[in-house]
């Protein structure tokens, strides 16, 4: 079989540049390590002339951000012809939109905690003290505040009162226009990875995140030895398979391909939520993707290698 | 299990503060060159007659080229000192060779000296604000940083005064002031003749060394700044100088200026650290003082940051006409203080996707103070991208400022 050339795309002027750069420079290992030949390219005013002239075998977008969840870029790379890893432009735009998602998946009977989404323009019309009020009563306090369209958690806040909830509005809508308020679901955290390296979507083993400050924040994601992680999650077997149904469910009902991770939270009684979905997930040193294809048995360069030459099949 | 850390059970106590922050991952965007980088604190090294660093070369590897490329003595080359020796009485200093130690940049010599005397709880007295690098030597220290008032005319005696005797009622035993008295990194402020005066007299009355760094002193932009603390008093000063911003920060040269006792800890010190500073980066630096005409050099140096110290002043004026701003005599910085309820680091991701990028007030504190602050380094970009980089935080400034009209009174 003649040598894939992957042309792996990180970088990106966002606010997750520096965990894509990482994530890319793994992946690029792993490929490099598969016996893939893999080129990391920035999305820069170079780019397009460079793939149109070397006409990689595939582009793998480790891209982080709207700059490579938005589905962008993925349209750029269909326009081009070019074979990509990851969810085509359609299921990036639906998962990119934590609104959206959340519609899509309960229509297919899924549990997503009750949320509003306020664009910041709602608050230059109405009165945004009497807003936040509604909201609260409504929802009921703790409540998540995040950026409606973001990841790695940046613009995060837990909010357990009316008092902190402008702070953690501005917080979040400096990371963009929309901002999602959700009903907080205390309980135990699950990411869980679906793969599908030519043979249909694999649900990996569910990663069970415990971070010691109690939020999994932006430190506790990146700085090793802060957030303690159980592959597989420790919960009973019934509940292992009913999160793996419900994450590729999910992974579904957006129409994703190639790889995907969940988040989802079960709760006390045992109800399983779905918080979001991702069309880049991390790949970086600590990322929960790649922990599950490790816990499944997996090595990276096996497992990525073969998604590369799938994908390259067409 | 797992936590990506095998070795967490093994760390030193102070390893804890080592953790990983969105701010700097939020500087990692300042390699695009969309992006106008008002953050680091760089010289505009282009801006380096090459033909002089390339006659240093030429000169280090036809006369001095296997004494470069061994190791060297832990107090660094003799005929550097010399040199710097004549550097240093441009400051109105008169210091001995031999107490005058080479370091791996002046940031090196803090290091060295921070160990020497800080044990855990020690109290360090800063300006506030202060330079990010030394909060950070403190804090990794263990050290009790503390904050005194400081105003246009730089650290106040007064407050020093009352800073050095509430902490010593309190039992807190204070070992060290460290100062950047000449265009200080973050503020940008000068400490004026009759304070420096005081300051002295503050601190060798009760016992408390001085750290004096001036990396910018040579840096003025219409006339000298008062002469080196270090020129007043030789046992109650520790003084640290640089080539980082006169020559190359790549080039990694500092030294130390100490009373015999400290310089013979320093010299072993640095000795057990590094075995000695690099010879080949030494001897670049002493070549290119003999052989260049390094003066016409700095003093074009001058003439650029003053250029673009107007630039920055008058972007300020017309774009930020709600923000203070110091208005430094020399050096690289401006300190920018924004309306009350605005947070610099709040607005900082606002300011990736304006591209624009700056260092939040916070990083310049030992005790979380800084939110209202901005440090803006205008020393790197043009002086065209320097207005640019300010007109794009203005739209930073008013977005946050909408927000927080907005969501202000929920709080």
């Amino acid at each position: 079989m003649a040598e894939i050339r992957v042309l792996v795309l990180a970088g990106g002027i966002s606010h997750e540049r520096d965990i894509s750069l990482k994530s890319g420079r793994r992946v690029a290992d792993a490929l490099t390590d598969a016996g893939i030949s893999a080129e990391i390219r920035e999305p820069d005013d170079e780019f397009i002339g460079h793939l149109m002239a070397t006409r990689p075998d595939l582009v793998w977008s480790t891209l982080h951000g709207a700059v490579g969840e938005d589905g962008s870029i993925q349209d750029l790379l269909q326009l081009s012809g070019t074979p990509f890893v990851g969810s085509d432009s359609a299921g990036a735009r639906l998962a990119w939109s934590k609104p959206v998602s959340k519609v899509l998946v309960s229509r297919q009977g899924l549990a997503t905690p009750k949320s509003i989404t306020l664009p910041r323009s709602s608050f230059k019309e109405m009165n945004a003290e009497s807003v936040l009020a509604m909201v609260g009563t409504e929802l009921g306090f703790p409540v998540i505040v995040k950026p409606a369209k973001s990841g790695s958690a940046q613009g995060l806040t837990k909010v357990s009162d009316a008092k902190s909830f402008g702070k953690a509005m501005v917080d979040a809508f400096a990371y963009g226009d929309q901002v999602l308020v959700e009903s907080y679901v205390e309980g135990t955290e699950l990411a869980v990875s679906v793969i599908d390296t030519g043979n249909g979507p694999v649900v990996l083993p569910a990663v069970e995140i415990v971070p010691e400050s109690g939020q999994f924040g932006y430190s506790e994601r990146y700085t090793p030895g802060q957030t303690d992680y159980y592959v597989p999650a420790r919960l009973s077997q019934e509940l292992l398979d009913e999160a793996a149904e419900v994450a590729l469910a999910a992974h579904n009902a957006l129409g994703l391909r190639h790889l995907s991770r969940i988040d989802l939270i079960v709760d006390e009684s045992g109800k399983i939520w779905f918080l979001e979905a991702n069309v880049t997930p991390g790949m970086t040193e600590t990322s929960l993707l790649p922990q599950a294809v490790i816990a499944a048995g997996s090595d990276l360069a096996e497992t990525y290698g073969a998604l590369a030459r799938s994908v390259a099949r067409g | 299990m797992t936590n990506f850390d095998a070795w967490k059970h093994a760390y030193a106590a102070r390893a804890e503060n080592l953790a990983v922050s969105e701010v700097r991952a939020l500087f990692s965007v300042v390699s695009r060159p969309e992006v106008v980088s008002l953050a680091g604190g760089m010289p505009d090294v282009a801006a380096l007659d090459v033909d002089l660093i390339d006659k240093a070369y030429q000169s280090l590897m036809a006369n001095r080229r296997n004494y470069a490329l061994q190791y060297g003595g832990g107090q660094g080359d003799l005929r550097l000192r010399e040199q710097i020796q004549d550097l240093m009485a441009l400051e109105g200093i008169h210091g001995s060779v031999d107490d005058i130690t080479v370091t791996t940049g002046s940031q090196h010599a803090l290091e060295l000296i921070s160990d020497l005397f800080l044990d855990q709880g020690d109290v360090v007295l800063v300006e506030a604000p202060s330079y990010v690098g030394a909060v950070g030597i403190f804090r990794h220290k263990e050290a009790h940083i503390e904050h005194v008032f400081t105003d246009q005319d730089g650290i106040s005696p007064e407050a020093l005064e009352e800073a050095a005797d509430r902490l010593s009622a309190e039992g807190k035993k204070i070992k060290l002031l460290y100062l950047v008295p000449n265009f200080a990194n973050p503020s940008g402020v000068t400490l004026s003749e009759g304070r420096r005066k005081q300051v002295l007299e503050i601190c060798k009355s009760r016992g408390i060394l001085i750290v004096e760094d001036n990396p910018y002193g040579q840096l003025y932009f219409d006339q000298k700044p008062p002469k080196a603390m270090r020129s007043l008093d030789e046992e109650n000063i520790v003084y640290l100088g640089s080539f980082s911003k006169i020559l190359s920060p790549g080039l990694r040269v500092g030294y130390v200026l100490a009373p015999p006792a400290i310089r013979e800890k320093l010299v072993l010190a640095n000795e057990s650290a590094i075995l000695s500073p690099a010879s080949f980066a030494q001897i670049l630096v002493s070549e290119y003082l003999s052989v260049a005409n390094w003066q016409e050099q700095v003093e074009s140096f001058r003439q650029l940051y003053k250029t673009k110290r107007d630039a920055a002043m008058q972007a300020v004026d017309q774009y930020l006409p709600k923000v203070e701003t110091t208005r430094p005599a020399g050096g690289f910085f401006l300190w920018l203080t924004l309306p009350k309820g605005l947070n610099s680091k709040e607005m900082l991701p606002l300011a990736v996707t304006e591209l624009v990028a700056y260092t939040p007030g916070t990083a310049f504190y030992g005790d979380g103070r800084g939110a209202e602050n901005i440090r803006v380094c205008f020393s790197h970009p043009s002086a065209v991208n320097v207005k640019v980089g300010i007109e794009r935080l203005s739209r930073v400034v008013n977005q946050q400022i909408e927000l927080i009209e907005t969501f202000g009174k929920t709080e």
